[in-house]
């Protein structure tokens, strides 16, 4: 068949809501695509774990601590799902992993951030993972099946973690004035970053278009960026706190919050890797990585050891 | 670092249950691929067994073929009770 009549039957088939999986004729662009964005996602489940975990041994009660714990190995898990569907791609898991080590390879820029006082974890979890959640519902529906499969395992995972924040977030709200003022201060740090998650506006994003025709997303960073805005700001008065806009206004003919103008010159920064973290997160991974070598090494070797063992007891 | 074999995880959910693909992922060798799936896919008593087969002994049928693969079941309606006619009044059937 000629190269058009496939792009046009796989065109119809996404059309048609029918999953591309992972042995199925797709054009190059799509696959492409698809490894670009899944790996990116799974580097950023990896990268996401380094400013939680640093307020792991420092969590306020073994309740909380637990928590955290449990949610930092989420996330890990959640990189493995992810890597594992780009690799029903062809993408190499050493490859990738090189790439993010080596800085080739994006991860979300929000992870660049430095997380500075206890309220920060409640910050991240209610607002990051909040923004993430929205953005990954949708994802759910992706028209590549491996993928939308781990978005609804990552999905069912992930609505502890916002809760987790949230609860954090209400029990400094409600505590003393130095509590609640700890609280403020992480939401004025973290809402802006977090409205920058959902990438550049729709008139400055690049793959938006195609990844829309493709129903690899099926809506755009504005969309979602406005239902974000729209379901946390009830949830930042119930708290009692302010979001750190003064535009921010109810739109009654929109039915939408009205928010003021992102600071684009900050989001790209952080992008080109001139954010708070970018360096350390690196370096901090590749000493994961190379302080982990030995295990590796270690289960290699034991299972060369245990298969030549096998072969001296059958000979 | 060279990639450790691609290994993947069939899981049953409870006894009474097949098991069912769930994912997939590294491992040198089959006890710590369970070890890694039981972490990886589990972490919520998702599981009462787990199965992992190394990806390579997995065999698949050909997406473009398969038309032709599954058509001979396709014109056999009359495998589907559906197919005969019954009067109404005959009942339990």
């Amino acid at each position: 068949m000629k190269s058009f009549d496939l792009e046009k039957k796989f065109q119809d088939r996404v059309d048609n809501e029918v999953k591309i999986e992972p042995k199925d004729w797709m054009p190059e662009a799509y696959r492409k695509t698809l490894i670009r964005q899944i790996s990116q996602h799974a580097h950023s489940e990896i990268v996401g774990m380094l400013p939680e975990g640093n307020w792991i041994t420092r969590a306020p009660s073994l309740r909380r601590k637990a928590a955290l714990l449990a949610k930092v190995q989420d996330e890990a898990g959640h990189g493995l799902y992810l890597y594992s569907a780009a690799e029903t791609l062809g993408a190499e898991r050493s490859d990738l992993i090189d790439d993010l080590n080596e800085g080739r390879a994006k991860y979300s820029s929000i992870f660049n951030y430095p997380t500075l006082t206890w309220a920060d974890i409640g910050a991240v979890g209610w607002l990051v993972d909040g923004a993430a959640i929205m953005n990954q519902v949708m994802l759910c529906r992706t028209s590549y099946g491996p993928y939308a499969r781990a978005m609804v395992r990552i999905c069912k995972e992930e609505s502890f973690h916002q809760r987790q924040g949230y609860e954090i977030m209400l029990k400094l709200a409600q505590g003393s004035a130095e509590q609640k003022e700890m609280a403020q201060d992480a939401l004025n740090r973290w809402w802006w970053p977090s409205l920058m998650m959902f990438g550049p506006s729709d008139a400055e994003s690049t793959h938006s278009e195609q990844s829309m025709k493709w129903k690899i997303k099926r809506k755009s960073n504005d969309e979602l960026r406005q239902q974000f805005v729209d379901i946390t700001v009830p949830q930042a008065e119930f708290l009692d706190l302010t979001i750190p806009d003064e535009d921010l206004t109810w739109n009654a003919d929109r039915q939408h919050y009205d928010f003021g103008e992102i600071n684009w010159e900050e989001f790209w920064q952080v992008v080109k890797g001139e954010g708070i973290c970018n360096r350390e997160r690196l370096k901090a991974r590749r000493a994961a990585e190379e302080n982990g070598a030995w295990v590796r090494e270690a289960a290699t070797a034991y299972e060369q050891k245990r298969r030549s063992a096998e072969h001296i007891h059958v000979a | 670092m060279k990639d450790w074999p691609l290994w993947e995880v069939f899981i049953r959910s409870s006894n009474g249950l097949h098991h069912k693909h769930a994912g997939s992922l590294h491992a040198p060798d089959n006890e710590v691929a369970l070890k890694n799936a039981r972490d990886v896919y589990t972490r919520r008593n998702e599981g009462v067994s787990i199965w992992v087969v190394e990806s390579k002994h997995v065999h698949a049928s050909d997406p473009s073929d398969a038309e032709a693969f599954f058509e001979p079941a396709k014109d056999k309606i009359y495998r589907h009770p559906t197919f005969y006619d019954l009067p109404d009044e005959v009942k339990h059937i």
